[in-house]
């Protein structure tokens, strides 16, 4: 009988080496497969070039003093925040061709840890979301953004939404491997993502929305990431009354926790039944 | 910041140890391989695509699984691979349950699913070494290894290129040179030569021959008669989810009755022939195969009851059985 090839490893090093090994499969593909990386970077410059010039002078009028000069400035953070939501897309279909293509199938077949394919998904696609945070960094600084604060609240910034980045790939993550086929994840994506992300403060304040969608417009997830971007990147003045950088900052982490706390468990369940 | 990720660390390491493989060493010393008991599994209500299946498949050799489309093929087999659960009845696979110790029956598997599961923007030496690191070896090993199972499959000349640019014979010895750098006690594969042409075909044969020369045990399922023939030591038919004849391809031969009768008739009287035959099985439109277990003797009995009913054979002959005629009197009794 042959040897079994498989040495005994703790369990830890084990998923630590496994998920290492999925995420360089999956950087990889983002490097490799034709239009992957432009295509993540389109959308957003898209979205900055359009409502900065067609909504901005509309919206100017209603904003925060501290972001009232310049639309731009205002729109920037927001709208990181809700591309950290919306390239989730891309976590989906992945996971949902790996399905249809039979990777899956290979992976579940090996003695390797359960958690590392739908792990190596998330990390590998946190390298994508900092791409795209980095591409409309760039092209809000060739319009006229400039952030208010120092280098270290940017950064800080960008560590914060990539947090939540990550934690909405597990979700998406879920979804691609419920949904299965890379075509429908698309559309089940956009169902999720399109209403969570324009019910937010990203392009509009809350107040001007009617009572019954503001409460809901100030606690989700896209309003307090979009808050935590602009109070780090513009200062606390860029936040409506009653919003504090470090009250959003808190609600961020917590709606991160509460996703990857909900979704962690729930994407490996459905990666071991797919 | 640090929260967050202290957090998401925590949390990941929670899930780790609720979801970890734990390597059982299974005891690897016996003669079969593989052992079913009464295997079920069925979808929703209506599709039963395993009603009862006991196999045995002994250490080493070839053994081929032959069914038509939707015989419960490809059922058992993720059934063995730990893709999917049975409703009840037991498999073991290299000593190992395949409910209870899943980590231990896939350090001992390797498996080629019925579309080549290579990575298509990975070139074939990284699709090798990518699946090495994942059976648990060091990268030198895995890379090793890799370029090792490359060279014995002829693709070490292809290895830095990506598997997208391969043909289609050159994906598929690719994905079963992925199913082989663990050096699995037992290889699996599910048709390994659906929809490849004849060269590749014969190829793909001889590797598998090989493999076996090397000690490793193969378990394929295959619609092709004359690939059980060709390649397996034992084969087991099976039809709608049973097993319904298992042995050597002579002894399934034997089982017709060491004889067969080819009838060619005129295309009006093939109905009424078929009818009046027991064990008659249609061929073509025109053709009717006939065991014949006491060889002349049926001959002559099969071709007086013809003239009874006024019907005359274009041609007559009296042959060894194929194993086409095994199977379609096997799956043609079931229904």
């Amino acid at each position: 009988m042959t040897a079994i090839a498989a040495p005994a490893r703790p369990g830890l090093t084990r998923l630590i080496t496994d998920t290492a090994v999925i995420t360089r499969r999956n950087l990889r593909h983002t490097l490799r497969i034709p239009g992957v990386l432009p295509l993540s970077a389109v959308m957003p410059v898209i979205f900055i070039l359009m409502f900065t010039y067609v909504f901005g002078g509309a919206v100017t009028a209603s904003l925060p003093p501290g972001a009232e000069d310049a639309y731009v400035n205002w729109l920037i953070p927001g709208l990181i925040a809700q591309f950290a939501l919306f390239s989730g897309a891309n976590t989906a279909a992945g996971m949902a061709d790996d399905l249809q293509k039979g990777s899956v199938d290979r992976f579940r077949s090996l003695p390797m840890a359960r958690l590392a394919v739908p792990a190596g998904r998330t990390v590998a696609d946190l390298t994508r979301a900092l791409f795209t945070v980095l591409v409309m960094l760039g092209v809000g600084a060739l319009i006229g953004f400039r952030w208010q604060t120092d280098l270290l609240h940017v950064l800080a910034a960008i560590g914060l939404v990539l947090a939540f980045a990550f934690s909405v790939a597990w979700m998406m993550v879920t979804v691609g491997l419920l949904i299965r086929s890379a075509e429908a994840v698309q559309a089940a994506v956009y169902m999720l993502v399109f209403p969570l992300g324009f019910t937010s403060a990203v392009f509009v304040p809350v107040e001007t929305m009617p009572g019954w969608l503001q409460t809901f417009a100030a606690h989700q997830p896209v309003t307090v990431v979009a808050g935590a971007m602009r109070g780090l990147m513009l200062g606390p003045d860029a936040l409506p009354a009653g919003h504090t950088v470090t009250g959003d900052i808190l609600w961020t982490l917590a709606w991160s926790a509460a996703l990857v706390a909900v979704f962690a468990p729930l994407a490996t369940r459905a990666y071991e039944r797919a | 910041m640090l929260l967050a990720w202290a957090l998401i660390l925590v949390l990941s390491f929670v899930y780790s140890e609720m979801y970890l493989i734990k390597f059982t060493k299974g005891e690897v010393a016996m003669a079969s391989i593989v052992q079913v008991a009464e295997l079920r599994k069925r979808f929703g209500k209506e599709v039963t695509a395993l009603g009862g299946v006991d196999l045995d498949v002994p250490a080493g050799g070839v053994f081929a699984l032959l069914g038509p489309n939707g015989a419960g093929k490809t059922t058992l087999i993720r059934v063995l691979a730990t893709l999917i659960e049975a409703d009840s009845g037991t498999a073991r696979v290299a000593g190992a349950d395949v409910a209870a110790e899943p980590a231990a029956v896939r350090a001992a598997i390797g498996l080629a699913g019925q579309y080549a599961a290579v990575d298509e923007y990975l070139t074939g030496a990284e699709n090798l070494e990518m699946v090495g690191r994942l059976y648990g070896l060091g990268r030198r090993e895995a890379r090793r290894r890799g370029e090792e199972v490359l060279e014995r499959f002829g693709l070490a000349e292809a290895a830095g290129r990506y598997a997208k640019t391969y043909s289609g014979g050159m994906r598929r010895r690719l994905d079963l040179a992925a199913s082989l750098v663990g050096r699995p006690a037992l290889l699996i594969l599910d048709e390994p030569t659906t929809g490849i042409d004849p060269a590749s075909r014969r190829d793909v044969w001889d590797m598998i021959e090989r493999l076996v020369d090397g000690g490793t045990t193969v378990l394929l399922t295959t619609q092709y008669l004359e690939e059980a023939d060709r390649l397996a030591d034992r084969i087991a038919v099976i039809d709608r989810g049973r097993i319904v004849s298992e042995g050597t391809a002579d002894e399934l031969k034997d089982r017709t009755g060491g004889a067969v009768i080819a009838l060619g008739l005129a295309a009006a009287d093939r109905d009424k022939a078929a009818a009046t035959l027991t064990g008659a099985v249609p061929e073509g439109d025109t053709g009717l195969h006939i065991p014949a277990p006491n060889g002349y003797a049926d001959l002559r009995t099969t071709v007086d009851a013809l003239v009874a009913q006024g019907i005359e054979p274009t041609a007559v002959a009296l042959r060894k059985p194929t194993l086409d005629d095994v199977f379609l009197e096997l799956t043609a009794a079931a229904r």
